[in-house]
């Protein structure tokens, strides 16, 4: 059982115009076997929040902790994060040319285990889960997302996620731009890395489309920087129809309290 | 780095209208020169008429006027200022313009199947000349001082089973002559691996020549010692539906300058350009390529990759690609791309497109120099791959782009051997 724990996250970052608040204070526990749902509008920090988490150097987190399990997760590189047992699965996802999948792959795993995987049972794990992805087999021979489309670089994240075995899985809008075929074989993968019980995922989203699919305990709501609402699965059946309308970008507390006012009253 | 693409540009689809009398698509038509002097290909015709007087000149700012000469006489002596020596060193040539070249040339050893014929000839021996002719006075100085030449012919229709191996290698420090004529007859396919080692100092003269339907690859390993001054001029002349592919490899050396150029002189053919170099600490690679579509419908494509590092590592690609008025449907596209490791390195990098006619199916070049791409880094971070395993993956795959094409294997395992240990020396 691993706990994530990220109290009163700030994160900003440098802009021509100076620097900008984008985290204004993110409070989330995620535990092993959790599956949350991070939903809000565009430019709301959703994104910012995973990669954050991620460790990518563009954002700075100026007050607030991360841990995992205790151990401080700011403090550690972004190469560390992934061998403490995070995962990110990039919305979108870089081409790094001359790479072949093969080489990365078991480079990436022998990195995360601290060994190298047996050549032959890697090898079936491999083919085993690009056959449920429904990926090509000669992806493996092909430079790491060089020329894949959109649906297929979000198909090979899910690879990776199965195959690293992270303790927590963030899902950076996995869901965006795929059709309803392609949405159901990532949903899944994540399903069944979810299914041997010793992962927690974040899965961020805009639609609720892929709630469809994967199943969330817990639902955040994100507006500017801040989580505005939390509930049950059933707060994203009411943001399917409802919007974020009711949630007016800048007063995203105030609305909240009107709310959940009017839903009392 | 940034992403070339955004760089291309690409000119071609041809409109159907006809031209208005005294304009191209390309513009007025301001001198009846270039149109005269633009016919052939190679030598003859296309010789800027400096030494015999009477001749019509062509600008100098087009690459068809660079002065070609068998005659070392014909090139006056290098100041450094020259366009096509200005990023050159000539301090650091050792002579190869200036001394008589008449030191111990390379030893060649070629190890070929039956089928391949080597020869060891005189300096009056038919094919010498048959595909070069110098375009600078290094190359000439070579031509007039070389004493033996090695003629390598793939006889026609023979398909030649593993590569020909030329093995180079240098004797010393006096200034030498080397020449090597490549013949690949007709409907002939080979590879033929130059493999240069050891301590030179030599300015060398490759010809090459495709004939009519052939198919031959060349591959240029300048791998010598730290030493080294290397000049080289690898001239290939295409004939029809011709394919030739051409690889130039520089790692080690004081100083290396490789000029190879592809001349069409019938329609069809293609051509493939690539080359890979790794400059360290005070090392100057040089590369300057020029591709001739004198004729319709050839295909050319050109990619360099570099990786630089240490103080004074010095590269200098420059790409000139001619279209000349005749080269209706030509489809070109040259590209080099520089990876800069550490501070206090130097990429020159200069794609030179010339275009006389409009009526062509495409042409573009593109340059990128830039340091290690920190998405690349970030990715593979993130994946737990630590930085510097990542950095290399980086780079080892920038340049096996270029090593996958050679298709040699024991050669490409050579080479990834060799670019580790270029990395491995990397302080970061």
């Amino acid at each position: 059982m691993s706990t994530l724990e990220i109290k009163d996250l700030h994160v900003s970052i440098d802009t021509e115009q100076g620097t900008k608040e984008i985290l204004k204070g993110v409070s989330l526990t995620i535990r092993t076997g959790e599956t949350h749902a991070i939903m809000g509008p565009n430019g709301s920090g959703k994104s910012t929040l995973a990669s954050t988490i991620a460790g990518h150097p563009r954002y700075n987190v100026t007050s607030g902790t991360i841990t995992l399990d205790g151990e401080d997760v700011l403090a550690m590189s972004v190469d560390e994060r992934a061998r403490a047992g995070l995962f990110l699965a990039m919305q979108y996802p870089v081409e790094v040319p001359g790479v072949s999948m093969t080489n990365f792959l078991r480079t990436a795993k022998t990195a995360i285990d601290g060994e190298a995987p047996k050549l032959r049972t890697w090898t079936k794990d491999v083919k085993a889960a690009m056959a449920q992805l429904r990926i090509d087999a000669d992806f493996t021979q092909r430079n790491v997302n060089e020329g894949f489309s959109g649906g297929e670089k979000k198909r090979v994240e899910i690879l990776q996620l199965e195959l690293f075995k992270p303790k927590f899985a963030i899902l950076d809008e996995t869901d965006s731009g795929l059709d309803v075929d392609a949405l159901k074989v990532v949903s899944e993968g994540v399903n069944r890395a979810h299914a041997e019980g010793k992962m927690g995922t974040l899965l961020i989203t805009h639609y609720t489309r892929i709630l469809r699919y994967i199943k969330p305990e817990f639902v955040h709501v994100f507006v500017d920087g801040q989580v505005v609402e939390e509930g049950g699965p059933e707060l994203a059946d009411r943001l399917e129809e409802e919007g974020y309308d009711r949630y007016a970008t800048g007063a995203g507390a105030a609305t909240i309290a009107a709310a959940s006012a009017a839903a009392q009253a | 780095m940034t992403d070339i693409t955004t760089e291309k540009a690409r000119i071609g689809a041809p409109s159907a209208q006809p031209f208005i009398n005294g304009f191209t698509e390309e513009g007025e038509s301001l001198s009846p020169v270039n149109a005269a002097a633009s016919k052939a290909p190679l030598a003859g015709e296309a010789v800027k008429r400096h030494s015999h007087g009477g001749g019509v000149g062509i600008p100098d700012s087009s690459r068809a006027g660079r002065l070609t000469s068998y005659k070392l006489a014909d090139f006056k002596p290098l100041t450094g200022m020259e366009e096509d020596w200005r990023f050159t060193p000539l301090k650091r040539l050792r002579g190869l313009h200036t001394e008589v070249l008449n030191g111990a040339a390379p030893s060649v050893s070629v190890t070929a199947p039956d089928s391949v014929t080597v020869e060891t000839v005189g300096r009056d021996d038919r094919r010498i000349g048959s595909a070069a002719i110098p375009e600078d006075r290094v190359s000439a100085n070579a031509w007039e001082n070389f004493t033996e030449a090695t003629v390598i012919t793939v006889p026609a229709e023979v398909q030649v089973d593993g590569e020909v191996s030329v093995l180079l290698t240098g004797q010393g420090t006096e200034a030498s002559a080397l020449h090597v004529v490549i013949v690949a007859e007709k409907f002939s396919k080979a590879v033929v691996v130059l493999d240069h080692q050891g301590t030179a100092v030599v300015s060398e003269n490759i010809e090459i020549l495709v004939e009519d339907g052939a198919q031959l690859t060349v591959i240029s390993l300048q791998e010598w010692n730290d030493d080294a001054v290397h000049a080289s001029s690898q001239q290939a002349k295409l004939g029809r539906d011709a394919k030739f592919k051409h690889i130039v490899v520089s790692l080690g050396g004081d100083l290396v300058r490789v000029t190879p150029s592809a001349r069409f002189t019938a329609p069809g053919a293609e051509v493939e350009l690539f080359g890979l170099y790794f400059a360290d600490a005070g090392q100057h690679l040089e590369q300057r390529l020029f591709v001739d579509h004198a004729v319709a419908n050839c295909k050319s494509n050109v990619l360099y990759k570099g990786a630089l590092q240490g103080r004074n590592a010095h590269t200098v690609w420059v790409g000139d690609v001619l279209i000349r008025k005749e080269a209706e449907g030509t489809d070109t596209y040259e590209a080099n791309r520089n990876l800069v490791l550490t501070d206090g390195a130097r990429a020159d990098s200069v794609p030179n497109l010339e275009i006389e006619t409009g009526l062509i199916a495409g042409a573009g070049h593109a340059s990128a120099t830039g340091r290690f791409d920190d998405q690349h880094l970030f990715y593979l971070m993130a994946r737990g791959i630590p930085e510097e395993v990542a950095r290399r993956l980086v780079v080892r795959g920038f340049l096996n782009e270029i090593i996958q094409q050679i298709k040699v294997p024991a050669i490409e395992d050579r080479l990834t051997a060799a670019v580790e240990r270029e990395l491995a020396a990397t302080n970061h």
